[in-house]
């Protein structure tokens, strides 16, 4: 793999760049690998770097139905932080995060993190109190936060009304090192790095059927023929249910739409990720300049990757009370994702009842953020066979036995 | 340059002048013009400056495809960014200014980027900027991010109010073109509703400027009938300054009206948001103009020949004095003969197709136009506008054939149908080779939930492009959505309309077919974001071969035309980059909103204090003229405390707390979740809801109940009272009323639907008081001593967790014997009508008891120091009643209950779960909210390992000292045994406390029993 660097575009710059290398192959799959993967979003090119990078297994398929990071790799509003409260989350986002602070340099493709903050705010004397909590939490985690007042809220974004009539903002939790990140780039690096180190990345493949001898998978059926494997890993956010059933098994997750939209592009007005959760909307704003705007989960369960429009209007209610002087900018552009949420809200990382297959699923609205510390774990769990400690608690198992691990912690409110 | 004609505009009165401002200089226009038409009649063709390269831009379109013309709008409070000059109506007094440039529009220091061009390519971001780690954060990106955007921000808020608007019809059709008209009047004539749109101010579309005649009457003339026709047609609604903006599923569709933009201030809404029901949607969005990709096509003074040609005629405008035309498809000639119709100049008609044939190039010929066939542009000359082109072979490399001087360039590449609405919601294109363009395939529309199509597409934006076809289209189709609606068959004739002879488009899609990189360099396809045909073939090259990937590498169409009119252009590069037919390229996504709509339209009126709904008590006007803090739970305000003048809220909440101990407190407790159930299966329904028995509680008494979600967690409480022998009173916590009742009827409506059971929220039908305290009884009696109310509150005739009705004063009571602070205390619940008459009535008699108000705060460190459980604080949707010592109240004679089997699950009886205890400070201080108890060492995470948490802590005024309660690892098991709380407040200390009884205060129960 040539080197991506100034020097690079300086010499390309004098021969029309005529001189670039594809960043990734395209090659046509073989009849056999070691571990295939189905889906080529941010979570399965990462399972497929870590376990080259750090098991040494390079005879790998990626196989994807559409184009490499066109699931929500591409579609989410691109939030980068790890101020969980349970231990087991906190673990894997935190991992994640610090694997973003060096991806460009790791990957020699320039992400754009971007740590500029992200705060959470506080609006309710519940609020306060749970994020207190989070941070008492965080601080035993190893997870940086702080719980900050309403007046360093305004420092921090002066375009903010922090004495709104309804629910005027009581403190919010800051992590300073949380941030965003270049979304597609993140796929696009880790696609280059695969295919450097000799991967097949194979797109507009999509599986059809899982072949099973004796209770393990011997490999996958696809539009493009049949591709044997030793070890299957389903990395499919939003369709993991339907492949699951394809390989002969359930899962306690349903898939339901991600809503996310932008304003037209302005000069920079906003520098951090601000997040109100008694409103329900959070707003940052990209290098490109638009107010990247996103919100809860569509109520009903639904594949068409697109959203009604009812969210899109609490989202942007929220945030116009939030930050008034928003009312007269434009919304450009509305989209969807599917994600797939567990009962607990919280992801799968896991053995599967086939014997060597293995499942990354279920990560909800937080898939984005935990991408680099989810392929690294997953690349554990289906190097060794077993789940190494930052994917222990995710297991499948634990649905059965009660164990949850649940982030919303929102059951129960005042009186 | 471009000027107002003497002569000509059919949209403008040349007798009311208005008076306007661009960066500071004043100018004039007339009522009817478009801001981009004032500004090109009074000379201005330079008019901002592009994203990446800062290349000075003109006016490119006429419509809201416009990438280019954007500026920033108004002043103060109606300032805004990003206004498309083409769609804005021109009023007097009109401010605005140009964008994204620095010192000024014509001198602009970040144009520098334009030198550097070569190296700033698609993605060249992705390759650098990545050494010294640190350099991205600190330097690089900052550079970017001033660099990045376009307009500046708003700086107040905003001084406009904006609405929303439902309308339900049979047919919604968008667009009032000529195609629009016809589908209205066609769809109207199967009796359908109908709701006929269109986003400008102005009907009849682009036909009405291109001529011609329908049903043997000029266009224009056609228009004003069908108009009037519509207008006088009791079951249609016809309404401009509407844009559809998205359809989504079901036939739902948002409409985007833009009352007052022109009148601004003027005390109407500015913008509705219509939001629409129909049964059948027809899109009548007319079709888009190409550009043609050619060295210099960015340079200002080249233009859509279909704007030319609006300008022309609609405003009576010319962009310039010598027009060169260059097209692939006859439509171009219109605009050239309408330019020298106009008594100005067309040095030449550059036709790419190898033979320029037909009635329209005759027409050209005629009127003494040179017309080129098999030619193109090899270059265009000039910088900040056109100075002249060079013309070259269409099919060679772009040798210079001869110069020409010009001061406009009119270029079309074909038509492509607005498709947007259509594939809004999952409707299909196809490839239509003849035409060159992608259409909506009528085999794949949207569907609705009964599989049936929804949307139906008419004349252009179906892809007919001659006036006959247009018609003919939009006729039938405004028919097939009136009888799918549910319309009876019409027999109504379609407009006549004379066929015409076109010629066939040539696909161009480089110009000329064979220029070189340095060619290929200059020639822009996204206008705005600065993308050229070399960024996208470098895209293919590097493997960003999928379209989407392609888009987002070069950020091709993702400017604020949304790639109106670039995709198509781009993706036809990427085909022949990567040697495949255009449909196996395919296009993006389509999504809402066509064009972008304001955040205040969205909004609506939800905003300030009806940001969201408001719920008050009858008691809540006292609480406000008593000066009491509120906090928000739920859509409620509760009085948080009543401070009084000179008081924090902590002393306030520690005096109420005292005089409630000691004499009389009065709580508004009329938020609480008052549910009634009823019914034959009411009381066997609630042993499912409830952990308890309450299918065995007496008539007349009250029992403590908990529920729990099916995961077993504990998801609210509350005391439930038995009525008569099938009606059940469950309270609720006031944040879960609504989702309890939402609970309730989930099970009753979607599992348990044969059973007779109903349930009534009547929360908000009864005011509710807590009277606690010592005096709680003689206040009562009190009441019913002045005004001979007859129930007896003695704890003979009352007891503890029991109720009765009756009369207490002048009201209808409902009294509850029940406790949340351990104290005497009564609940009463009185018709909300009463409410307020009855709280007078209680602090008048309370006078000599020592009667207060309390709020929510006081109301919590009672409970604390009583050891009572809170929903919220004591839970968090991971908690078991179990973990909360409350097995008492889980009924081991149930066969099942909601919650019971997830119970009994491995890692809910584990006996390392941890448990209620109460603790207490060594030094009586308060333990921060939220700490958690550390134990020995970190986990395999490296995390330190958390043996248990605090879930309330206060300050108990009664007590004089910290309490909490928290949940501890083998916590009962552990009494008296000292723990560590390591605060977060930068002190880096531990707070010990020990692990002592949850119940702080009164542990026998003296004070609430007697």
């Amino acid at each position: 793999m040539r080197r991506y660097s100034a020097f690079a575009i300086a010499r390309e710059g004098a021969r029309y760049h005529t001189g670039w290398e594809r960043a990734w192959r395209s090659p046509k799959p073989k009849k056999k690998y070691d571990v295939v993967i189905v889906g080529a979003g941010g979570h399965g090119l990462a399972t497929a770097f870590y376990l080259g990078k750090n098991f040494g297994i390079t005879n790998v398929a990626i196989i994807e139905k559409g184009w490499l990071g066109g699931g929500n790799t591409g579609r989410n509003t691109t939030i980068i932080r790890s101020n969980y409260l349970q231990d087991p989350s906190a673990a894997i986002y935190e991992k994640a995060r610090s694997l973003y602070e060096t991806m460009s340099q790791d990957l020699n493709y320039n992400v754009m993190f971007s740590p500029r903050g992200v705060m959470m705010l506080a609006q309710t004397h519940h609020e306060v109190r749970g994020y207190q909590r989070t941070a008492h939490a965080n601080a035993l985690q190893g997870v940086s936060t702080e719980f900050i007042s309403p007046q360093r809220v305004k420092e921090l974004v002066p375009i903010m009304d922090i004495n709104g009539p309804r629910y005027p903002v009581l403190g919010a939790l800051w992590q300073p090192r949380g941030g965003t990140a270049r979304h597609d780039a993140v796929a696009w690096g880790y696609a280059r790095a695969c295919s450097d180190m000799g991967m097949d990345i194979i797109q507009k493949c999509e599986v059809t059927g899982v072949n099973q001898a004796g209770g393990k998978v011997t490999g996958v059926q696809t539009t493009l023929g049949e591709i044997g494997c030793d070890k299957l890993a389903i990395v499919v956010a939003g369709n993991s249910g339907d492949l699951a059933g394809k390989a002969g098994f359930r899962l306690p997750m349903e898939s339901v739409a991600l809503q996310a939209l932008v304003s037209e592009p302005i000069k920079p007005t906003i520098d951090v990720v601000v997040m109100a959760n008694t409103v329900h909307g959070y707003m940052s704003q990209s290098d490109k300049g638009e107010l990247v705007i996103g919100g809860g989960t569509d109520g009903f369960n639904n594949y068409t990757q697109r959203g009604s429009f009812h969210h899109v209007e609490e989202t942007v209610r929220a945030l116009v009370e939030t930050f008034p002087i928003i009312s007269r900018l434009r919304m450009m552009r509305q989209w969807g994702g599917i994600v797939d949420v567990t009962g607990d809200r919280s992801p799968v990382i896991s053995k599967t009842p086939l014997g060597n297959t293995f499942i990354n699923a279920g990560w909800g609205t937080g898939g984005f953020k935990s991408i680099p510390g989810s392929g690294w774990a997953m690349a554990e769990l289906v190097a060794k066979g077993e789940p190494g400690p930052l994917a222990a608690e995710f297991g499948l198992d634990r649905f059965r036995e009660g164990r949850f691990i649940d982030e919303s912690v929102a059951a129960g409110v005042a009186h | 340059m471009s000027t107002r004609l003497a002569q000509g505009g059919r949209l403008i009165d040349r007798s009311k002048a208005m008076e306007f401002t661009f960066n500071g200089k004043r100018m004039t226009g007339y009522a009817g013009d478009t801001l981009a038409a004032a500004l090109l009649g009074a000379g201005q063709t330079l008019v901002g400056r592009s994203f990446k390269y800062h290349r000075p831009r003109g006016i490119l379109a006429s419509g809201s495809e416009e990438p280019n013309a954007l500026v920033h709008l108004g002043e103060g409070a109606r300032f805004e960014p990003d206004q498309r000059v083409t769609t804005t109506e021109l009023f007097d007094g009109l401010t605005c200014t140009s964008q994204n440039h620095w010192p000024s529009l014509e001198f602009d220091v970040g144009a520098i980027n334009n030198k550097f061009s070569r190296f700033l390519t698609a993605g060249f971001y992705y390759k650098t900027f990545m050494f010294p780690r640190v350099a991205w954060e600190k330097l690089f990106e900052p550079i970017v991010r001033q660099s990045a955007g376009l307009g500046q921000v708003p700086k107040e808020r905003d001084a406009d109010r904006y609405e929303h608007f439902y309308a339900h019809v049979d047919v919604l059709v968008v667009g009032g073109g000529v195609a629009g008209l016809a589908a209205a009047r066609s769809a109207a004539s199967t009796g359908a509703k109908v709701l006929l749109i269109e986003q400008t101010n102005h009907w009849g579309g682009r036909a009405v400027v291109d001529g011609g005649e329908i049903d043997g009457m000029p266009v224009e003339g056609w228009v004003n009938k069908a108009v009037e026709e519509l207008e006088n047609m009791a079951n249609v609604t016809i309404r401009t300054r509407i844009m559809g903006a998205g359809v989504y599923d079901h036939g739902y569709a948002t409409g985007y009206e833009r009352v007052a933009d022109h009148t601004p201030g003027d005390g109407r809404p500015r913008h509705r948001l219509w939001r629409i029901r129909a049964k059948q949607i027809v899109t009548a969005t007319g079709a888009i103009e190409r550009p043609l990709s050619f060295a210099g096509n960015d340079i200002p003074g080249v233009m859509l020949a279909g704007a030319l040609r609006d300008y022309i005629v609609n405003w009576g405008v010319s962009a310039g004095d010598r027009v060169v035309v260059v097209t692939n498809n006859d439509d171009a000639y219109r605009t050239a003969l309408a330019v020298k119709a106009a008594g100005l100049n067309v040095p030449m008609i550059l036709d790419a197709r190898a033979e320029a044939g037909g009635p329209l190039a005759d027409a050209a010929r005629e009127a003494g136009i040179r017309v080129e066939a098999g030619k193109g542009i090899a270059k265009v000359h000039g910088g900040k506008k056109v100075t002249g082109v060079s013309v070259c072979a269409q099919a060679g490399e772009g040798a210079s054939l001869e110069e020409i001087k010009c001061d406009a360039v009119a270029m079309s590449g074909g038509w492509s149908p607005v498709v947007h609405l259509w594939s809004h919601c999952g409707g299909k294109l196809i490839w239509d080779v003849e035409q060159a363009h992608f259409r909506p395939d009528p085999d794949r529309a949207p569907t609705s939930h009964d599989g049936a199509a929804f949307v139906v597409t008419a004349g252009s934006a179906t892809g007919a492009l001659s006036l006959a076809d247009v018609m003919a289209d939009a006729h039938a189709a405004g028919k097939v959505a009136g009888k799918a609606a549910g319309g009876k068959t019409s027999s109504k004739a379609a407009p006549e309309v004379a066929p015409e002879t076109m010629q066939p488009i040539e696909p161009v899609w480089v110009m000329p077919q064979g220029a070189g990189p340095d060619k290929r360099m200059k020639m822009w396809l996204d206008f705005q974001n600065d993308v050229k045909v070399s960024d996208v073939q470098l895209a293919a090259r590097e493997g960003y071969e999928s379209v989407e990937h392609t888009k987002r590498y070069t950020t091709l169409g993702m400017a604020n035309d949304q790639g109106k009119l670039s995709n198509i252009n781009g993706l036809a590069i990427l085909s022949d980059a990567l040697s495949q037919e255009i449909p196996a390229t395919g296009t993006t996504t389509f999504r809402p909103p066509y064009n972008p709509i304001s955040f205040g339209a969205i909004a609506g009126e939800a905003r300030g204090e009806l940001f969201q709904p408001v719920r008050q008590t009858p008691m809540h006007a006292w609480h406000a003229e008593a000066g009491a803090y509120f906090e928000p739970v739920g859509h409620w305000y509760r009085p948080y405390c009543y401070p009084k003048s000179g008081e924090t809220h902590e002393q306030a909440v520690n005096r109420e707390v005292l005089n409630t101990r000691e004499n009389l407190g009065l709580l508004d407790a009329s938020t609480l979740g008052k549910l009634v159930v009823k019914g034959p299966d009411a009381g066997k329904f609630l042993d499912m809801m409830y952990t308890n028995m309450m299918s065995n509680l007496a008539v007349g008494k009250c029992r403590y109940g908990l529920m729990c979600s099916e995961n077993g967690f504990l998801s609210d409480d509350g005391v439930v009272a038995r009525i008569d022998e099938d009606t059940w009173l469950c309270h609720t916590t006031s944040g879960g009323a609504d989702r309890i009742h939402a609970w309730m009827e989930d099970w009753l409506q979607c599992e348990w639907w044969d059973w007779n059971v109903y349930v009534a929220n009547v929360t908000e039908q009864l005011a509710q008081v807590a009277v606690v305290g010592p005096n709680a009884r003689k206040v009562l009696e009190k009441l019913n001593d002045q005004a001979g109310g007859g129930m007896d509150l003695s704890a003979e005739a009352l007891p503890f967790m029991q109720w009765r009705d009756g009369k207490i004063g002048n009201f209808d009571a409902r009294a509850y014997r029940i406790s949340f602070s351990g104290e005497l205390s009564y609940e009463i619940a009185v018709p909300a009508s009463q409410g307020r008459a009855f709280w007078d009535a209680l602090l008048d008699a309370g006078g000599e008891f020592g009667v207060m108000p309390y709020g929510t705060e006081c109301l919590h460190i009672m409970r604390a120091e009583k050891g009572f459980i809170m929903i919220g604080d004591e839970t968090d949707g991971t908690v078991i009643p179990q973990d909360l010592g409350l097995n008492w109240a889980i009924s081991k004679k149930k066969e099942d209950f909601m919650g019971k089997r997830a119970q009994s699950r491995s890692h809910m009886t584990d006996p390392d779960r941890w448990k209620l205890v109460g603790l207490e400070t060594l030094d009586g201080s308060v333990i921060p909210d939220g700490a958690y108890a550390v134990g020995e060492g970190v986990n395999a995470n490296g995390q330190k390992n958390v043996i248990g948490r605090v879930t309330s802590t206060y300050y108990s005024p009664t007590l004089k000292k910290g309490i909490a309660m928290g949940l501890v690892k083998h916590g009962p098991d552990r009494m008296g045994e000292v723990i560590g709380f390591p605060t977060v407040d930068g002190s880096n200390t531990v707070v010990k406390a020990k692990i002592v009884s949850p119940v702080f205060y009164d542990p026998e129960g003296e004070k609430q029993n007697v």
